[in-house]
C-alpha cells in the first residue's frame, strides 16, 4: 500500500513549540484520516526550527466503499411519503427493495458510497488539520487570514510518490500548490530537490545540512559539547534543558568552544552561568574541582568556511560585552550594603491593594521572628534580619539585569557586607521550595523566613480575593501552599495552619483583611486540604484518606494529620480493616435507612441492661474499650496503635452480624441494636469519618 | 547566494548602504520625524499607515530614538541616550520578507558563509502604543542585529493586511562589522577623508549634556504641565478629526513621560497609569487616522 509524508516548511517555530507540535501533528493527522476511513500502518513525525513533517505508510489508495441502509415507508403508504423517501435518498423505486418486516411490507434503500482516491482525500485532510492547528500563539502575515505560528510557505505532500493534485488555499490570500520539493540548510543547501517519501527525505536532508530527527541533532549536541569540553582538560556542566532548547534552534548543529576572560572569574558562578545560558544558549564548562572553568561551549546553525573562527569570536565578544555590564552591577552592588538598597524597596509594587515590597519587607519581619519562636533552634533575631534583608537585592543593578538571581544575589551582598552566614543563606533560600522537586530549605532561620514569605503572599492575596480559580493561578499561590506544606511536613514542624494564617492576616491593615478575617482563615485551610491532597496524591497517599481525617475537623497540624492519614491507610490495606470498612457501611446503611422509616435522627446510647445475646454484649464490650484505646492512642499521638485498636473490633463485628437479627420483632430490641450499630460508626468516626472512605 | 558587499568603512556608510537597499526594494525613504522618540515605530509612517489607507505602504529611514534613562554621560562603551534606528515597513509583508532582510545583511558584507545567522523567538509588544506583533530577534554571532516583527495590532486595532517591521541597532551593527569595542570609536564618516570623524567627535558632547538634563536638570514641575497640555490638545485634535497634528501631541506625551520616568519622579504604580494614558491617545489617534481617511 501506498505511503503518503507531509512536509510543513514554515519561517523558524520557536524551540519551545516545537515537540508539542510535532505530537499534535500526529494526532490530528490520525484523527482527521479515520474520519476519513484511512487508516495508516506507521506513523512519524519530525520537526525542526523550518520544517513539521508527518510520514504514514501502508494507506489505501481508496477510502473503503460505504454501503448505508435505509428504511423507508411501507408499502401501502401514501404515495407522497414514497416520493420523498426516494427524493432523500436520490433513488428510483426499482432500485430499492421491499422487505417484510413485524409492521408490513416496508421500502428499504441501500446507497453505495464508492470510496474516493485517497489522494483527493489527503488535500481536504491537509487543509482541516492545518485549519485548527492548536499553536500556542499564532500569527497572520501578508494578506491571508489564515494563521500559522510564522509564515508558511510550502506545503510538501506526496502520495505514492507523487505530489498531491491542487493546493493549500484556505483563502484568496495564500495559495500553496502542493509540492514534492523540499529545501535544505537556509544558508549550506538552499536548492528545492524532488522527493519521493521520507526515506527520500531523509537522504536528501542530511546531504543539504539539515538533521532531521530531534533526537539525532540532541545527540550530536550532546556528544559534540561533552567532546569539545573534554579536549580542553574540563567536564560539561549538566543542563539537559538547554540541549533540548538548542536542539530546537538549529537544523545543523556545529559545536564550538569559546573563552571567557579570565578577569571575570571572580564575578559569582551563577551570574556568568545565567549571562551565557539564558541569554546566550551556551553551555558551561567545569574543571576537576568542579569550578567553573573560564570556557564555554555554544552549538552554531551552520558550519563556517574558516571553521568557525569569526563566529566564536563573534560570540566571545557578545559575552565580554555582557559580562562587563554584569561585573559593573557587581562592584556597584557591593559598593552599598544592603540596608542602603531598603529605602527604593518603597517604589515597588507588591500588589497594588497590598501595599510595596517595603510594606512587605515590614510585615514578613514580624511573621519571621514569630515564627523563628515555634521553629525549633531558629533565632528570632537572626529571622527578622533575614526578613529585613530578604527582598533587598530586587532593586539592585545585578538582579534588574538578571531577575532570576533574586535571592542568590542577596546572599553574596549580604555576605559582602558581614551578615551572619545564616542570616545571608536564608536570604538566598527564602524563595524555595518553588516545585515538588526543588530544594526544601532546612536551616531554621531560612526555613522561618521562607515559610513567612509564602504566608505572606496567601493571606494578602486570599484577603483580596485573588484566589486561584480553575486553571489561573497568577500569583502562583497553588505553588506557595505546596511550598509552606513541604515546609512543614519536611521539617517536622508542630504548627497549627489556622494560627499560621491568623498570624500573617494580622499583619495586614484592617482595610485588606476587613473586620473578619477568620472567613479568610477558613477559605485558607479549605484551600490547603486540597493542595495537601494533591501533594500526597502525587506521593501516592489516596485523596479520600486525607478527606477522611479532614473531615474530623479542627485538625490543622500537617505533621500530625499526615501521620494519621498514613496510619488509616495502613489500617485499610489490612485484611481486618477492609473488613471493618465493610461492616462500618453495612451499620451506616441499616441505621440510615431504619431512622428514615422511623422518622427519627439516631437512636442514642445503647441500654447495656437490654443486649439479650452473647454477640451484643461482646460488641458493645468491644467497642467501648477499642474505643477508648483507640482514643487514649490518639492523644499521644500513636495513631497506628490506635488503628490497631480499631482493627480488633472486627471479630465481634462479624459475630454480632453473623448471629443477631437487628430488626427484631420485639421494638425495644430493635432499637436497642440500631443504638449498638450507631456506636459503631460512631467509635469509629472518633478517629477518622470512616464514610469519607472509598472503595 | 547573492553577492556579500565588501565591508562597510564607516557608520554612514551602513545607513547609506541600507537606504540604497531598501530603495531598491521599492521602499520610499523617508527622513527622520522631527519630534523625539523612543524608538522608530513610533514614526507616524509606522504607527499610522501600518494601518492604512493604503492597501501597500512600504518606507525606510533612520530615526534617531532617545531614552533618557540609558544615558550614561557618555562613559559607558555600549548605552547612550541618543542613538540611531534604521527602520522599515512593508505593507503587506511580501512572501520573500526573511530573503529580503537577509539580502540586507550581504549589502552590510555580513557573509552568511562566515556567520552564523539566527532567528531567535521574541515577540513584540509597545504597551504605549497598544501594539504587538510576532517574530524574531535576528542574531548574528549571538548578538542582536535586528528585531523582525510582523504587526498583528497597532493602537489595538488589528492589522489587516499584515506588515512587516525591521528594526535594526545601528550602533550595535556597525561596532560589529566596523570592529570596535565602543561605539564613540566608530568612525562616523571615511576615516581617511580630510574631515575625519568619530562617533565620539559628533554625539559625545551631547551624551554628557543631556544626561545632566535628563536624570538632573529637567524641570519635573513643567514636564508634568507639559504632559497634561499634550494630552488635552491631543484630545481637542481628535475632536476636531485631526488625527496627525494629533498623533504628535501623543508622541510628545510619550516623550514627556520618558523624561519623567528618567528622572525617577514616577512610581511603580504611577508608571502603569501614565503608560494608559499614552496608549489611550495613540489608540484614538490611530481610530481617527482610519475613520477620517
Amino acid at each position: 500500500m501506498p505511503d503518503f509524508l507531509l512536509e510543513l516548511f514554515s519561517e523558524e517555530i520557536p524551540a519551545r513549540m516545537q515537540a508539542r507540535a510535532a505530537a499534535d501533528l500526529d494526532r490530528l493527522m490520525g484523527e482527521a484520516l479515520a474520519a476519513e476511513r484511512l487508516a495508516p500502518e506507521v506513523t512519524a513525525t519530525h520537526v525542526t526550527p523550518r520544517r513539521l513533517v508527518y510520514a504514514a505508510s501502508g494507506l489505501a489508495a481508496r477510502q473503503p466503499d460505504l454501503a448505508e441502509e435505509r428504511k423507508g415507508p411501507r408499502e401501502d403508504a401514501p404515495q407522497q411519503a414514497i416520493d420523498g423517501f426516494l427524493r432523500s435518498t436520490g433513488l428510483t423505486l426499482d432500485a430499492c427493495e421491499l422487505r417484510d418486516t413485524p409492521k408490513g411490507r416496508t421500502w428499504f434503500a441501500v446507497i453505495h458510497r464508492p470510496g474516493r482516491a485517497s489522494e483527493a482525500v489527503l488535500g481536504e485532510v491537509i487543509a482541516r488539520v492545518l485549519a485548527g492547528f492548536p499553536w500556542p500563539k499564532s500569527m497572520c502575515w501578508g494578506e491571508t487570514k489564515f494563521r500559522w505560528v510564522r509564515p508558511l510557505h510550502h506545503v510538501l505532500a506526496v502520495f505514492d510518490g507523487r505530489p498531491l493534485p491542487g493546493a493549500f488555499a484556505p483563502d484568496e490570500g495564500l495559495s500553496l500548490a502542493f509540492t514534492d520539493k523540499s529545501r535544505g540548510h537556509r544558508f549550506l543547501a538552499p536548492d528545492p530537490f524532488p522527493v519521493a517519501g521520507l526515506t527520500d527525505l531523509k537522504a536528501g536532508l542530511a546531504g543539504a545540512h539539515v538533521v532531521l530527527d530531534r533526537e539525532d541533532r540532541r545527540r550530536a549536541i550532546a556528544e559534540g559539547a561533552a567532546r569539545c569540553a573534554e579536549a580542553a582538560g574540563l567536564r560539561l556542566r549538566d543542563d539537559p534543558g538547554l540541549i533540548d532548547e538548542v536542539a530546537g534552534l538549529v537544523e545543523w548543529p556545529v559545536v564550538l568552544a569559546g573563552r571567557i576572560d579570565e578577569a571575570f572569574l571572580d564575578v559569582p558562578e551563577e551570574v556568568l552561568v545565567t549571562a551565557m545560558r539564558t541569554h546566550q544558549r551556551y553551555f558551561a564548562c567545569v574543571d576537576g574541582t568542579g569550578r567553573l572553568a573560564p570556557r564555554f561551549v555554544m552549538v552554531a546553525n551552520t558550519e563556517a568556511r574558516d571553521g568557525g573562527a569569526a563566529i566564536v569570536a563573534g560570540n566571545e565578544r557578545v559575552l565580554r560585552a555582557r559580562l562587563s555590564d554584569a561585573r559593573f552591577f557587581w562592584d556597584q552592588d557591593r559598593a552599598k550594603c544592603l540596608d542602603d538598597h531598603l529605602p527604593a524597596l518603597a517604589e515597588i509594587v507588591f500588589h497594588a491593594k497590598l501595599g510595596s515590597m517595603a510594606d512587605k519587607v515590614a510585615r514578613l519581619e514580624r511573621l519571621a521572628a514569630r515564627l523563628a519562636e515555634a521553629i525549633p533552634d531558629a533565632d528570632p533575631m537572626a529571622a527578622e534580619r533575614a526578613a529585613t534583608l530578604a527582598k533587598a537585592d530586587l532593586v539592585t543593578g545585578m538582579v534588574g539585569e538578571f531577575p532570576e538571581l533574586q535571592g542568590v544575589m542577596g546572599r553574596y551582598y549580604a555576605l559582602a557586607h558581614g551578615e551572619d552566614a545564616a542570616v545571608a543563606d536564608a536570604v538566598a533560600a527564602h524563595y524555595a521550595p518553588l516545585g515538588p522537586s526543588d530544594d526544601c530549605p532546612s536551616a531554621p532561620v531560612a526555613v522561618a523566613v521562607a515559610l513567612a514569605d509564602k504566608l505572606d503572599t496567601l493571606a494578602g492575596f486570599f484577603a483580596i480575593g485573588e484566589t486561584p480559580s480553575g486553571r489561573g493561578d497568577p500569583y502562583a499561590l497553588r505553588r506557595a501552599a505546596l511550598g509552606v506544606i513541604r515546609l512543614v511536613t519536611e521539617n517536622g514542624l508542630r504548627l497549627g495552619l489556622s494560627d499560621l494564617f491568623r498570624s500573617a492576616l494580622a499583619a495586614y491593615p484592617e482595610d485588606v483583611t476587613g473586620i473578619y478575617p477568620q472567613e479568610h482563615v477558613d477559605s485558607l485551610v479549605g484551600f490547603f486540604a486540597d493542595r495537601l491532597k494533591v501533594a500526597l496524591r502525587d506521593r501516592g497517599v489516596r485523596h479520600d484518606l486525607v478527606d477522611a481525617v479532614f473531615a474530623l475537623g479542627g485538625e490543622d497540624d500537617l505533621v500530625r494529620l499526615i501521620d494519621r492519614v498514613t496510619a488509616l491507610g495502613q489500617l485499610v490495606d489490612s485484611p481486618d480493616g477492609a473488613n471493618l470498612l465493610t461492616a462500618y457501611r453495612r451499620a451506616a446503611n441499616i441505621v440510615r435507612i431504619e431512622s428514615k422509616k422511623d422518622k427519627i435522627a439516631g437512636y442514642g446510647d445503647p441500654d447495656r441492661a437490654r443486649l439479650a445475646e452473647p454477640a451484643e454484649r461482646a460488641l458493645a464490650d468491644g467497642l467501648s474499650a477499642s474505643g477508648d484505646q483507640a482514643a487514649r492512642h490518639a492523644a499521644s499521638e500513636d495513631f497506628a496503635g490506635a488503628m490497631t485498636a480499631l482493627a480488633a473490633l472486627r471479630a465481634p463485628v462479624d459475630a454480632f452480624f453473623d448471629q443477631v437479627t437487628v430488626n427484631a420483632d420485639d421494638a425495644a430490641l430493635r432499637r436497642n441494636r440500631l443504638a449498638l450499630l450507631q456506636h459503631i460508626t460512631a467509635t469509629l468516626d472518633r478517629i477518622a469519618d470512616f464514610s469519607k472512605i472509598q472503595g | 547566494m547573492p553577492g556579500v558587499s565588501p565591508p562597510p568603512t564607516s557608520f554612514q556608510d551602513i545607513i547609506l548602504r541600507l537606504q540604497q537597499f531598501w530603495a531598491a526594494q521599492g521602499c520610499v525613504i523617508l527622513q527622520p520625524f522631527d519630534m523625539e522618540v523612543g524608538a522608530g515605530t513610533f514614526h507616524p509612517a509606522t504607527t499610522l499607515r501600518a494601518l492604512g489607507p493604503e492597501h501597500r505602504w512600504n518606507c525606510a529611514y533612520v530615526q534617531p530614538s532617545r531614552r533618557p534613562t540609558d544615558g550614561r554621560y557618555g562613559e559607558n562603551p555600549n548605552r547612550v541616550q541618543h542613538y540611531y534606528q534604521f527602520q522599515v515597513l512593508m505593507k503587506p509583508s511580501p512572501a520573500d520578507a526573511q530573503d529580503l532582510y537577509l539580502a540586507s545583511l550581504y549589502a552590510l558584507g555580513i557573509d552568511p558563509a562566515r556567520h552564523d545567522i539566527r532567528f531567535v523567538e521574541d515577540d513584540w509588544e509597545s504597551p504605549t502604543l497598544g501594539a504587538w506583533g510576532l517574530g524574531w530577534e535576528v542574531w548574528c554571532d549571538g548578538m542582536e542585529v535586528t528585531q523582525y516583527t510582523y504587526f498583528q495590532q497597532v493602537g489595538g486595532i488589528e492589522c489587516d493586511p499584515v506588515p512587516v517591521e525591521l528594526t535594526y541597532g545601528l550602533e550595535r551593527i556597525a561596532m560589529y562589522v566596523l570592529g570596535r569595542e565602543s561605539l564613540f570609536d566608530l568612525p562616523f564618516n571615511d576615516p581617511e577623508a580630510p574631515g575625519a570623524k568619530t562617533y565620539r567627535d559628533v554625539f559625545h558632547r551631547a551624551e554628557r549634556e543631556y544626561s545632566a538634563y535628563n536624570f538632573e536638570h529637567a524641570n519635573t514641575q513643567a514636564l508634568f504641565r507639559h504632559f497634561t497640555d499634550a494630552e488635552t490638545e491631543c484630545q481637542a485634535l481628535i475632536d476636531q478629526r485631526l488625527a496627525l497634528p494629533a498623533y504628535d501631541h501623543c508622541i510628545k506625551a510619550s516623550h514627556l513621560f520618558n523624561l519623567l520616568d528618567a528622572r525617577g519622579v514616577i512610581s511603580v504604580v504611577e508608571r502603569a497609569a501614565y503608560i494608559g494614558r499614552v496608549r489611550t491617545l495613540a489608540r484614538a489617534c490611530c481610530e481617527m487616522w482610519l475613520e477620517a481617511a
